[in-house]
Parts: structure tokens; C-alpha cells; sequence
């Protein structure tokens, strides 16, 4: 392992940032992980969310699932926003992520043309 | 699959699913015996000996074994087609390890891929499970852990981006040495 000064570096900017970061609940990308997933381009969709978080500085939790039984519409993204319904997309592109992360994650409004389903988890 | 680094992202989900919080992946390129080795060692909750067989049959996955799947079986199908094969060795409440072969210059191996991805998706979205990742190619090596990294971040999470990115920047520093003077 190299540069383990960078990493401690590192470790006191964003320790910086994490103190102006809010306390309130941050907004969730969960990405469909099974197998289906996997070799429909889950890996390449995950990519596309983490580039596009990192180059407009959202506080986002991204996590995985495993496969949800909608294999045949993979690669699946689900968003949950704070106090809303959780929602997935699917038969996605890197190109389709932009457009969600930027209308739904940004602006709150949820892409209709590429949402697949809607779960009503009573705002949790 | 149209790269060994996605079934290792396949694989690995089992030992995720299996509740492991530690995670190897040894990768060996042996060029002079033409041999490529996958292994990935979990400490999650094993496979029972009766089921072991059954595991990597697409026809018998019942929902007691969903959490294995179609996974194993394309990863052993990958091995056979280019002369190698996969083995599984499981002690339930200690973990289980694949380890798959595959002859190197066969054209039907399909290539390594994307494996920094592969390391670098599984860390996002898994910061609380540990994995190591050894790398070997003709007798150089290099390790990386994120023991070793959540130990210098202490309560700094490790899927912060710019930890992220700095992983990911490393890997493809240490990858490149790894193989440098032979590209």
C-alpha cells in the first residue's frame, strides 16, 4: 500500500466536511446487485451514480441489493428520498442516471418515463 | 459475463449474503505454467456438505439456496470452457472458499476486466465489510486491505468520495507496477 500520507491528509478534509454536513436524513441510491443485475451492467450504473455524485457534491447513501425478481428490466436503480416513496428504475444507461440524479435526487421529481415501480415505505 | 472481475463481483455477493465481514480475493497469473487462479475466502456462514453440490446446479436452487443462485454455475462454466475448473470448500459457521482455474492463453477465457471497478463498486456499497485483495503476476505481488486503510481514517468512513477516489487511483497505480516493464 502506497501513499498512506496522502490518505491521512485526506482524512482531516473530509473530517472538515463532515462537520457541515447535516444531521437530517440523506437521500439513498440502491442498486440491484444479483446476478441478473451484475451482467445486465449494475457495475457500470453504479459508476455513472458514484461520477455523478462526486462531481456535484451530494450527500447520498448508495447501497445494494440482491435481485428483486425484476431481472428481465436490470440494470435496476432504486431512489429513496427523505420522507418519500422509494422508486425504481429500470433498463437503464449511464446517460439515464444523470437525468435522475439531476431531476429526481436535485429537484425531487420523479423521472416518469423510467420509473418501473413505486414502494410506499410510509416515509421511513 | 464478459469479464472475470463481474463474476468476482457475482461471487462475493454470496459471502455478502452469507454475512461475512471479511472478504479475500487472490488473483495469481502464473504465465510460465499458463495458469490463471481466482480465489475468493469468505468468513460467513458456509454451505452445508449435502448442499455443496447442489449449489452450483442451476436446476436445483430452491429458496433455501436462492442466496447462491446462477453465480456459481456461470463461474464454473467460465473455468471448464477454457480448460480449467472450480473447486468449493465450505465448513458451515466458518466460511467457504472458491477457487477457480482457468488456462491463461486460452481463447476462451475471458479477459480480467474491470477488476479496480469491481474492488471499488463492492467498497461502496459494502463500507462496513472488510475485504483484502492480493495480486500476483508472474511472482511480483501487492496487497491491498481496508483494514488497513479504515485503521489510518479511524472514524472517517471509507465510502467517502475522496477516499473513493484515492482507492481507486491507488489500485490503478499498483496494478500498473504490477504489471510494468511487461506492457
Amino acid at each position: 500500500m502506497k501513499s498512506l500520507e496522502e490518505l491521512r491528509e485526506l482524512r482531516s478534509k473530509v473530517q472538515k466536511d463532515l462537520e457541515m454536513r447535516s444531521n437530517s436524513e440523506r437521500p439513498k441510491i440502491i442498486i440491484g446487485m444479483g446476478t441478473c443485475g451484475i451482467a445486465a451492467g449494475a457495475r457500470k450504473i453504479l459508476k455513472a451514480v458514484m461520477k455523478e455524485i462526486d462531481k456535484r457534491g451530494l450527500d447520498v447513501i448508495v447501497t445494494q441489493t440482491g435481485c428483486i425478481g425484476m431481472c428481465e428490466k436490470e440494470p435496476l436503480l432504486d431512489v429513496k428520498m427523505p420522507g418519500k416513496d422509494r422508486v425504481t428504475y429500470g433498463n437503464l444507461t449511464p446517460a439515464d442516471v444523470k437525468m435522475i440524479i439531476v431531476e429526481h435526487v436535485i429537484n425531487g421529481n420523479v423521472v416518469e418515463d423510467l420509473a418501473i415501480a413505486r414502494f410506499d415505505e410510509g416515509g421511513n | 459475463m464478459r469479464e472475470l472481475s463481474l463474476h468476482i463481483l457475482d461471487i462475493v455477493q454470496n459471502s455478502i449474503a452469507a454475512d461475512a465481514d471479511l472478504i479475500k480475493l487472490i488473483i495469481r497469473e502464473d504465465i510460465a505454467k499458463n495458469l490463471l487462479i481466482i480465489v475468493i475466502e469468505d468468513n460467513g456462514k458456509g454451505i452445508e456438505s449435502e448442499d455443496i453440490s447442489r449449489v452450483v446446479d442451476p436446476f436445483v436452487t430452491s429458496r433455501k439456496t436462492r442466496e447462491v443462485g446462477l453465480g456459481l454455475s456461470l463461474f464454473r462454466e467460465a473455468s471448464r470452457r477454457s480448460k480449467g475448473d472450480m473447486k468449493i470448500e465450505s465448513e458451515p459457521g466458518k466460511g467457504t472458499r472458491i477457487t477457480a482455474y482457468f488456462e491463461y492463453n486460452n481463447i476462451d477465457r475471458v479477459p480480467l476486466g474491470d477488476i479496480v471497478g469491481t474492488i471499488v463498486a463492492l467498497i461502496t456499497t459494502n463500507p462496513e465489510i472488510d475485504f483484502i485483495y492480493r495480486h500476483v503476476y508472474e511472482g511480483r505481488e501487492f496487497v491491498f486491505s481496508t483494514e488497513e486503510i479504515k485503521a489510518e481514517l479511524g472514524d472517517v468512513s471509507i465510502n467517502e468520495y475522496p477516499v473513493l477516489n484515492w482507492i481507486e487511483k491507488n489500485l490503478n497505480e499498483e496494478l500498473r507496477d504490477l504489471y510494468g516493464g511487461d506492457l
